[in-house]
């Protein structure tokens, strides 16, 4: 699991950028139906879905890019903004909250030096919080890129982080 | 599928255990062992109940009977006496009046057994999660041999009779919902199965799906079969990325078995079954902000009526279940909806799926009959609260409510829930002790709808958005009386006028916080302190 967590994303500025895009249109699917496991893949491979790829997935499906657009907005996996390189969703929810997330949650902020929906000056962390993972039994919980990390305390912390360059 | 006759439960704390219990409970061992009852008594420890006087203290049901105090010499005879020739041993029983008062919970216990009874859960943990084979050789697809021997109508009345309810929350009567798609005209009908398990502090649907993804091809063949559907859909949780996995790996054979595509086993049945894996949203739960997702647009809510049972999926009548609700499918159409309708409550047959969290000794997942009560599930299945009282527990997101430690003895089902006011919720019990803030937790659930509202309709979306305004003043020191009246008038409002079950129920925190907690509440805005000395109060 941790492997998946150094996957390089491309960057947009990658001269084949826009083949990619289209390429992920044709695997995937370009009816309406497919349009959220579009995204997803995108999101995935880019870490997020930006302008131009809106535009390549609208001319490849024939969905108007508003309506892509008010999709991709909606969803919490599916980010139109450009991320750190790695990205920590804290469970603010309440089975986390009262088994010692209260706790964490001050010193994560602490030590990332952010508030939630900010990125680190470095690029380093993008810090969101989430309303639950799923995973409540180990909680408290977060989750680095898609690494679940559970029954977390303020001391364990600085480790875990270190793990992500 | 085990089903015991009796359970003992042995205390075994700090004060038992100077008492000799652990010897106590070896004697059990081995006297049941004796009288040949392994097989229909089912044993367990609990924290220390009663007061030293009557440690080590022992409960045997279903007669809801107590012993003690209980000598490890003593034990044969009890065994022998209760479990073997079925009469209680009078002599044993706990004989002092003030002990009997500290125990009089017990009396309104009498009947359903507290013990495990694994369903849904049966195999979960026991077969290959990705081998067909595997799942085969443990009865697997035996329930769909049978179901298709019948008519699809005689399945539906065994659903009817069993009585199943839904467990996503709602307790919808299954077989009804499965009439209504039968009955609904059209030539295209859906199967959905509904695994967007987003309800914070719920993960049973995950375990059920990683561990026997094969049952819920099964139970949605027969539903399928049942209701007329010759297409199902799978909409599972964006975060859960290993269920993602054997789901799709499981539904890839099936079809190479022949189970799953056209004409399955030469009986001229058509039935397939797409993975649709979500992107994060909680309201995705919602059962047409789910149809809405699959169809790939944002996922608000529709309107209702019409039901997805008659306009569903791309317009076409739709059947939804929750995880949970299919995985009783294939048992009941196996054993019989008597079989069924013999655990559980009369209203809620069955068991439930739990799971058990908060400042308890053990957390975990657990499958008990309906009724229990959460004091047993406590003492039980959590082994006692971790360092301080129990204060109240908490059932789920959206569907979800607060549980004063008061309701700690009324049985959990459906019903008996709903004639105190509170629901069951998704399976989730957040067991919170008097260290915990009820003005702070509730703040922390408005937030989660706040965040979680889809912004469709405005009674929901503006709302969540003030409660959770007040919630913070109050937790800041900032809050006044008029605030309490203005929790109440958007409760109200949210409850009347939202257009879904997540803005309807969103307020259901705040009524129980100012049934059952409103000295906690008041003394935040009238002293300014917080009693449970978590909120900051602006120092």
């Amino acid at each position: 699991m941790e492997n998946a967590a150094s996957q390089q994303k491309t960057s947009y500025d990658h001269p084949d950028a826009i083949d990619i895009i289209r390429d992920i249109v044709l695997e995937t699917g370009r009816s309406k139906e497919a349009l959220i496991a579009v995204l997803k893949n995108v999101a995935d491979r880019f870490g997020y879905i930006s302008n131009v790829a809106v535009q390549e997935i609208s001319r490849q499906t024939s969905i108007s890019a508003a309506e892509i657009f008010s999709v991709a907005t909606f969803y919490r996996m599916l980010p139109t903004t450009q991320r750190g390189r790695h990205v920590i969703e804290f469970c603010e929810s309440l089975p986390c909250h009262v088994v010692g997330g209260r706790e964490l949650y001050r010193a994560l902020l602490d030590q990332l030096g952010v508030q939630p929906g900010e990125t680190s000056p470095d690029g380093r962390f993008t810090l969101l919080t989430t309303s639950c993972l799923g995973v409540c039994e180990v909680g408290p919980v977060l989750s680095i890129d898609d690494n679940i990390h559970g029954n977390l305390t303020a001391e364990s912390l600085p480790d875990i982080l270190a793990r992500y360059e | 599928m085990k089903q015991y006759r009796s359970m003992v439960l042995i205390s075994n704390g700090d004060s038992s255990q100077s008492k000799g219990s652990e010897a106590v409970i070896d004697a059990f061992h081995q006297a049941i062992e004796k009288y040949d009852l392994t097989s229909e008594v089912y044993l367990t420890t609990i924290p220390d109940s009663g007061s030293p006087k009557s440690q080590p203290l022992v409960i045997v049901y279903p007669e809801a009977v107590a012993y003690g105090p209980v000598s490890a010499e003593k034990v044969d005879f009890l065994v022998s006496e209760h479990l073997y020739k079925g009469r209680v041993a009078e002599s044993l029983k706990v004989s002092d009046p003030f002990e009997i008062k500290r125990i009089s919970w017990l009396v309104q216990r009498t009947g359903t057994i507290p013990a495990e009874n694994r369903i849904v859960l049966e195999y979960v943990g026991v077969i290959d999660p990705t081998s067909i084979n595997d799942f085969l050789t443990h009865d697997g697809g035996q329930a769909f041999a049978t179901a298709m021997e019948m008519e699809p109508q005689r399945i539906i009345d065994i659903i009817k009779k069993s009585g199943l309810r839904g467990r996503g929350g709602a307790g919808f009567p299954t077989g009804i919902k499965w009439q209504a798609v039968r009955d609904a005209p059209g030539n295209k009908k859906y199967v959905i199965c509904n695994a967007d398990e987003s309800e914070p502090g719920t993960f049973k649907d995950r375990v059920i799906l990683e561990g026997n993804p094969f049952s819920m091809i099964e139970a949605m063949l027969i539903a399928g079969y049942a209701c007329g559907a010759d297409e199902g859909y799978i909409y599972i949780r964006g975060e859960y990325h290993d269920a993602l996995e054997k789901i799709t790996n499981a539904i890839i054979a099936a079809r190479e078995f022949g189970v799953l595509g056209k004409n399955i086993l030469n009986t001229g049945f058509d039935f397939d079954i797409h993975v649709h894996s979500g992107a994060g949203a909680y309201i995705c739960g919602e059962e047409t902000a789910l149809l809405e997702s699959i169809e790939g647009k944002r996922g608000e809510p529709r309107q209702k009526p019409p039901y997805p049972t008659t306009y569903g999926l791309w317009g076409k009548p739709t059947l939804i279940n929750n995880v949970e609700t299919l995985g009783n499918i294939p048992p009941i159409i196996q054993n019989g909806a008597e079989w069924f309708r013999a655990q559980g409550t009369p209203s809620s047959p069955g068991t439930k799926v739990y799971t058990i969290l908060g400042n308890v000794n053990k957390t975990g997942l657990m499958e008990v009959p309906m009724g229990i009560t959460l004091r047993e599930v406590i003492g039980i299945y959590g082994k006692g609260m971790k360092s301080s009282a129990f204060k109240f527990a908490q059932t789920g997101g959206s569907s979800g409510s607060i549980i004063p430690a008061i309701l700690q003895d009324t049985p959990m089902d459906f019903d008996s829930y709903r004639n105190v006011g509170v629901s069951l919720g998704s399976g989730a019990l957040l067991i919170c002790d008097d260290s915990n803030c009820i003005v702070d937790c509730v703040r922390v659930l408005m937030r989660f709808f706040q965040v979680e509202s889809c912004g469709k309709c405005v009674p929901c979306r503006i709302g969540t958005e003030q409660a959770l305004e007040i919630m913070t003043a109050i937790t800041q020191g900032r809050g006044t009386m008029d605030h309490l009246a203005q929790l109440e008038w958007l409760r109200k409002g949210m409850e009347d006028f939202s257009n879904c079950g997540l803005g309807q129920t969103a307020g259901t925190p705040i009524k129980n916080m100012l049934d059952h907690f409103r000295a906690e509440v008041e003394a935040h805005i009238k002293l300014g302190v917080c009693p449970a000395g978590v909120c900051e109060m602006g120092g």
